[in-house]
């Protein structure tokens, strides 16, 4: 139950106070409501990873690469020894 | 989003493979503390995969398998007063308690209800005022921040019908509980991508630098998971351990600022006890003082006996490394997800469950 899942911001309402920032959020067309209060700087289009109905982080697309220059790295590594 | 798949490609997945052969050179035991990623591990047959040398181990990181039985009597005992509506996550339904579980309850009457998030628990006391609306509020640091929203948005709106049963747990005392064993058998950690989301890297310095153990902030892809177990392993066998985070993509150093200053607004750091380990230090949350009335232990004023679980049940061997699930007496006879005796077995994220469910060779 831990699991948090990412999807894209398609509609942002502001509320009366950060508190009550929400928006919607698709899932791969799938949509929910979901609590925008803590990634208040999360804009329309932006992927945010959800959890029970609450986004708890922004997905960064360029350090999501990061796991294949760790693989360059290692090819290197391999090159050497 | 196009990098998902790019995580479970089966290219990737063999180069890690082949480069884990090629580094490990000694036995290493491993413990993944997250149940989403022992779920992973095991549906993914990681397992079977992995150098012979490289022992996985499953750790406590499930709510569900760790909430004890005495929170569950405290939630079953909510859930048939007159005028609650008992709020809780799904997986939390089938979890037996000393004498039922909350589905039994439901089935009896109670007035139990399934949702996704707390956030509509405080929607329900709001289009309920007549009733008291109560959720179940278990997890690890993960789930603390929405559990704390609740309340916070629940005393912004006004709404004096809602309350929380408290019940979150932390991963950095646990893992301190199972390395402080004179029996601990674990030389490295993955730590819990998500849990990290929230509350950064930073707490898990000491705790490497104190046992002398690398722990790897680790995701929950296949390829996650063995760049992650990769990463430990080529530190134990140079010698090193430091806190490194494969998860960059989801978790940075510091975490979410705003999701910490959610928990600290609404709990404290409180003992907490842990099905099948028992009371760690200041090892969960309780509500505040100041948001007292949104305590649902304080508000409904619950004093039940301390209940012990099913003595057949080794879930807590099996959290501190010491045992699989296939070496309990019970698996998979008198214990199965259709009767659970044990919460490892309830939750697809519990160990038991998992190696029920998916592992062929049982
Ligand atoms: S198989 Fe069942 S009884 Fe045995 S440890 Fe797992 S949950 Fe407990």
């Amino acid at each position: 139950m831990c699991l948090a899942i990412p999807g894209k911001v398609i509609a942002i309402h502001e509320g009366e106070d950060v508190l009550f920032r929400k928006g919607k959020v698709s899932f791969s067309g799938i949509t929910r409501e979901v609590s925008l209060c803590m990634v208040p700087e999360a804009a329309l289009g932006d992927y945010v990873l959800v959890h029970v109905g609450v986004a708890i982080g922004i997905v960064n697309e360029e350090e999501a690469k990061q796991i294949f220059s760790y693989l360059e790295q290692m090819g290197d590594l391999e090159e050497l020894l | 989003m196009k990098y998902i798949s790019e995580y479970r490609d089966p290219q990737l997945v063999k180069k890690y493979l082949h480069e884990l052969y090629r580094v490990t050179t000694r036995p290493w035991t491993l413990m993944e503390i997250c149940g989403g990623q022992t779920h992973s591990l095991v549906k993914n047959g990681l397992l079977d995969m992995l150098p012979p040398q490289i022992n996985m181990v499953h750790g406590p990181g499930c709510p569900v398998c760790v909430t004890s039985v005495s929170v569950l009597d405290e939630a079953l005992w909510l859930a048939q007063q007159p005028d609650v509506i008992f709020c809780s996550f799904g997986d939390m339904l089938r979890v037996p308690g000393s004498s039922q579980s909350l589905l039994h309850a439901k089935a009896a009457g109670a007035d139990v209800r399934i949702l996704y998030s707390p956030l509509e628990a405080v929607q329900l006391a709001i289009d309920n005022p007549t009733k008291e609306v109560v959720f179940f509020a278990v997890g690890f640091e993960t789930t603390a921040p929405a559990n704390a929203l609740s309340v916070v948005q629940a005393a912004a709106r006004g709404v004096s019908n809602y309350s929380i049963l408290a019940s979150h747990v932390l991963v950095p005392p646990a893992m301190e509980a199972i390395l402080g064993d004179p029996d601990n058998v674990i030389d490295g950690f993955l730590a819990a991508g998500h849990v990290c989301t929230i509350m950064g890297t930073t707490e898990y310095d000491p705790i490497a630098l104190k046992y002398k153990v690398p722990i790897v902030v680790t995701g929950f892809e296949p390829a996650d998971l063995l760049q992650g177990i990769l990463m430990t392993v080529s530190q134990l066998e140079k010698g090193t351990y430091r806190v490194e985070n494969q998860y960059a993509r989801m978790v940075a150093r510091e975490g979410n600022a705003m999701a910490m200053k959610a928990i600290h607004e609404v709990f404290d750091v409180s003992n907490r006890m842990w099905r099948g380990i028992g009371t760690i230090p200041d090892s969960g949350y309780e509500v505040k003082d100041a948001y007292k009335q949104y305590n649902a232990r304080l508000k409904f004023n619950i004093h039940l006996p301390v209940r012990e679980e099913d003595p057949d049940c080794i879930s807590g061997d099996i959290m501190r490394g010491h045992k699989k699930p296939v070496q309990c007496p019970a698996f998979g006879g008198r214990c199965r997800p259709e009767h659970p005796l044990g919460a490892p077995m309830v939750s697809s994220e519990g160990a038991c469950a998992a190696y029920y469910q998916y592992k062929s060779s049982v």
